[in-house]
């Protein structure tokens, strides 16, 4: 296969409609309008359903629908769309039907801005609809893992009948980058057995989300967390950039973590032996790997575009037993790599603390320079 | 290896194209790169820029505060980057747009009339063709060979009636050469 | 003779409530015009001090750059509930959206529906420019059939993407609604038309007697793909059929009133 120069949002797109998506309902909102777009073009022309809806609301709901029927279907935003679509998730997750969520980050909170950011992170990750649930979240940083986890997004959603997001940021979307798209899947041809399609067997299905009686409702919360600890087990993904001799890592995902790719290359140059680790999971989050990493390094640092959100999961990991540090810019603005050298440098030079806050040192120090 | 290049100027000039020509043929060589534009109601306001990456390793950041390259196409553009270019590098000015003098004296400084250049060809529309010509002549990117070939490969149908234009272009803006390729 | 010579008298000016500023709209949108006569009207009534204003989610966002009153901003679709909570603290307030029709009739819909049945006593200014401007020409529910946008590529295909909402003659139906119309920024006679109604509009509130509403056909050449001057023959031409011009709504008590 040959690679083409894309889009973030347009492979994104098109590794959907490659990987057998027959339904797409969404609404415009930049940056991930383009995707939206190629649908609307794509979709009709192979015969499947592509409907933009009426607000994200609307659109949510329409996945929810068309997920009751098993077929892969997605919906695609950005931030503010998504935080529309938080109940719907609660009820998609509720009902345990499949689906995919592209959420293209943007600077807020609020209408904010359309810059990239990684805002979402909390939301995404720690719920943000209601009720007990978890789902499955993937942080590609470039326009071919995007394309490689927009297929993998749909097997992991069929395969534990849950809600995989797959969380990009703004840069992502809108960058060219050369990719190779997936050959096409053919459509799904068996209906799961859980799925509505008319009771032609005599056998009658339901799908519902209420559950009236508690004990009963705690059997599908203990049912629902039985999955979630086997995607746990099985489903973490990472990658890890010389690691193999590192004193200190850089923990960052998406266009952070590959920005930190820039910072730790030249650290290294410098002789400073530091390594990256970027999470492509942040739902499972790899707490396994940071434990192991916890015993071999001196020191971490968590590189977000947000206010240190995945900081605290990787505090979690490393529980106070070596110093982390957190450097992030918020609102849009995207941090240069030089930022994330300096202080990899002040990393490697200067004294560390386990005690206190690391985002109250990066907050002090970041008021002196953008006041 | 890794250079990058901002080209920065007015929507309409061609500035996202001309960065993603460096894309398309960067990628045929067998090279990694990122293009990135800059979005947003930014573009509406009429300036627009994007960033190149061109490595022979998988890029870490695809945005860079001091590029090896700046093609600045009109006067706002230089204000913005002629700080920014790293010490060494190249910085084309369209001079035809811009009315002062380069302050620098650390790069390599290719200014050159691209409106005139291009009129004088016949081909207004290739001015941003003239630039990039410019800055492969002085900065050793990619194969002059190579970018031809996928200006032909990805000048859509409607256009092709400009490519023999912006062919020339290229080479008339290669023929700028303020010293030894860098 | 020199022009000099001739003794100036200020025959045009700009309103009081519009700041003095550049807007950040394409060339040609009658965003801008909808925004003079808006301005015209409040500095005609002497309402400028009294008046709090709605931005959408748009390409008019940014509305509130532009006039020289108070102005909240609120989440796409929601200005009518935001405009309410504002209304029922300071009921002797004069109260007014400024939405688009992707804002308005699709995301919003359900917002305007309840002010408009409430009777909720606020102005809403309508502009109708058969797309969605802000994020680059997609498809909106004031599409005509067969219209091209980025997200209908082959034209609006009624049979999948249904058909356009008639926003003026949908909200006229409800009781709460006083005062609703549709008007047209087109050409020099329709814009004042389109004024006299904006004024109808805000007087309707200020006299407490319910809902307005004047829906504003409205260019957007950028994503039209047309110059200025086609974009308003477009709206002649295509639009005006589809959205006949009118007073769809005249409750009793304004038909009362405007006697
Ligand atoms: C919840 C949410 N969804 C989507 C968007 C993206 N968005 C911004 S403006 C807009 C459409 C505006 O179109 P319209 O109301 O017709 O106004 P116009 O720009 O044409 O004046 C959309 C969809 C958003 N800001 N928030
Ligand atoms: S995009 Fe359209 S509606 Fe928006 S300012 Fe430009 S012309 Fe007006």
């Amino acid at each position: 296969m040959t690679k083409e120069l894309i889009k973030g949002n347009t492979a994104v797109a098109e590794a959907a409609l490659r990987a057998g998506l027959e339904a797409y309902f969404g609404y415009p909102i930049t940056p991930q309008t383009e995707l939206l777009e190629h649908l609307s073009a794509r979709m009709p022309e192979l015969g499947r359903a592509f409907v933009q809806a009426e607000s994200e609301l609307g659109a949510i709901n329409m996945v929810y629908g068309a997920a009751c029927t098993g077929k892969r279907v997605m919906t695609s935003s950005s931030s503010p769309g998504v935080s529309l679509m938080m109940e719907g998730l609660s009820y998609i997750a509720g009902t345990e039907v499949p689906m995919v969520l592209v959420d293209v980050v943007r600077g807020g909170p609020g209408l904010g801005n359309i810059a990239p950011a990684q805002g979402d992170y909390n939301q995404i990750v720690h719920g943000g609809g209601h009720g007990d649930y978890r789902l499955i979240v993937l942080a590609p940083a470039s326009v071919q893992e995007a394309v490689d986890l927009t297929a993998l997004a749909f097997d992991l959603a069929e395969k534990y009948r849950t809600i995989t997001t797959i969380m990009m940021d703004g840069s992502i979307g809108q960058m060219m980058e050369p990719a190779e798209l997936p050959p096409f899947q053919p459509l799904k041809e068996e209906i799961p057995a859980w799925a509505v399609r008319g009771a032609k067997d005599g056998e009658k299905r339901v799908l519902t989300s209420i559950n009236l009686d508690p004990p009963t409702q705690e059997v599908m919360n203990l049912r629902l967390m039985t999955t979630w600890q086997k995607i746990e087990a099985n489903e973490v993904r990472w990658k890890g950039y010389h690691l193999d001799d590192a004193e200190y890592v850089v923990v960052g995902f998406g266009t952070a973590g590959r920005i930190a790719l820039s910072a730790v290359r030249a650290a290294r140059e410098q002789g400073i032996k530091v390594g990256l680790l970027r999470p492509i999971t942040l739902a499972p989050f790899p707490a396994e790997i940071l434990d192991e990493l916890t015993e071999k390094v001196k020191a971490f640092l968590v590189v977000e575009m947000n206010t240190g959100q995945m900081l605290e999961d990787v505090r979690l990991a490393v529980r106070g037993r070596k110093p982390v540090e957190f450097f992030g810019r918020m609102g849009g603005v995207v941090p240069f790599p030089d930022e994330v050298l300096t202080e990899i440098r002040r990393l490697a030079t200067e004294p560390q603390t386990t005690a206190g806050h690391p985002r109250d040192r990066w907050l002090a120090r970041l008021t002196e320079t953008i006041g | 290896m890794q250079q990058e290049v901002i080209i920065a100027g007015f929507g309409g000039q061609g500035v996202l194209f001309a960065g993603r020509l460096l894309a398309y043929t960067a990628m045929e060589v067998g090279k990694a790169v990122t293009w990135i534009p800059s979005y947003g109601p930014e573009m509406r306001g009429g300036t627009a820029n994007c960033t190149v990456v061109i490595s022979d390793e998988e890029i870490g950041s695809p945005f860079v505060k001091n590029p090896t390259a700046v093609i600045a196409m009109n006067k706002p553009s230089l204000d913005k980057f002629e700080q920014l270019v790293a010490p060494g590098g190249v910085l084309v000015v369209n001079s035809s747009m811009i009315d002062r003098p380069v302050e620098r004296t650390d790069i390599h400084v290719v200014s050159l009339p691209a409106n005139e250049i291009a009129e004088a060809l016949g081909s207004s529309r290739s001015v941003n063709m003239v630039v990039v010509g410019a800055l492969l002549g002085n900065l050793d990117l990619l194969p002059m060979e190579a970018v031809e070939k996928a200006l032909e490969a990805h000048t859509p149908e409607r256009h092709k009636r400009f490519l023999k234009g912006n062919v020339e272009a290229l080479h008339k803006g290669a023929e700028h050469r303020v010293a030894e390729k860098v | 003779m020199t022009l000099t010579d001739v003794p100036a008298k200020v025959v045009y000016s700009r309103p009081d409530s519009l700041e003095c500023r550049g807007t950040h709209y394409c060339p040609g949108c009658t965003h801008g015009i909808a925004h003079r006569l808006v301005a015209e009207v409040l500095d005609e009534m002497g309402i400028v001090e009294d008046t709090i204003g709605v931005a959408s989610v748009g390409c008019s966002v940014f509305a509130y750059n532009y006039f020289n009153v108070d102005f909240v901003e609120a989440a796409h679709g929601r200005a009518p509930a935001m405009a309410t909570g504002i209304k029922r603290v300071y009921p002797d307030h004069i109260v007014f959206t400024y939405q688009g029709d992707g804002d308005l009739a699709s995301i919003g819909m359900g917002e305007i529906v309840g002010a408009a049945s409430r009777g909720e006593k606020i102005t809403v200014i309508f502009i109708n420019n058969a797309n969605y401007g802000m994020t680059g020409g997609q498809m909106a529910p004031t599409t005509l059939p067969g219209q091209k946008t980025t997200s209908s590529p082959t034209g609006r295909d009624v049979a999948r993407q249904g058909y356009p909402i008639q926003t003026a003659e949908l909200l006229s139906t409800l009781e709460g609604a006083a005062y609703v119309v549709r008007r047209s920024l087109h050409n020099n006679r329709e814009v004042r038309r389109a004024k006299q109604a904006i004024r109808t509009a805000f007087e309707v509130q200020k006299a407490g007697l319910g809902f307005s509403l004047v829906e504003l056909l409205s260019t957007c050449p950028t994503n039209w793909g047309m110059t200025p001057v086609e974009a308003r023959e477009w709206v002649e031409e295509r639009m005006l059929p589809f959205y006949p011009l009118g007073d769809y709504k005249i409750s009793s008590a304004v038909a009362e009133w405007m006697k």
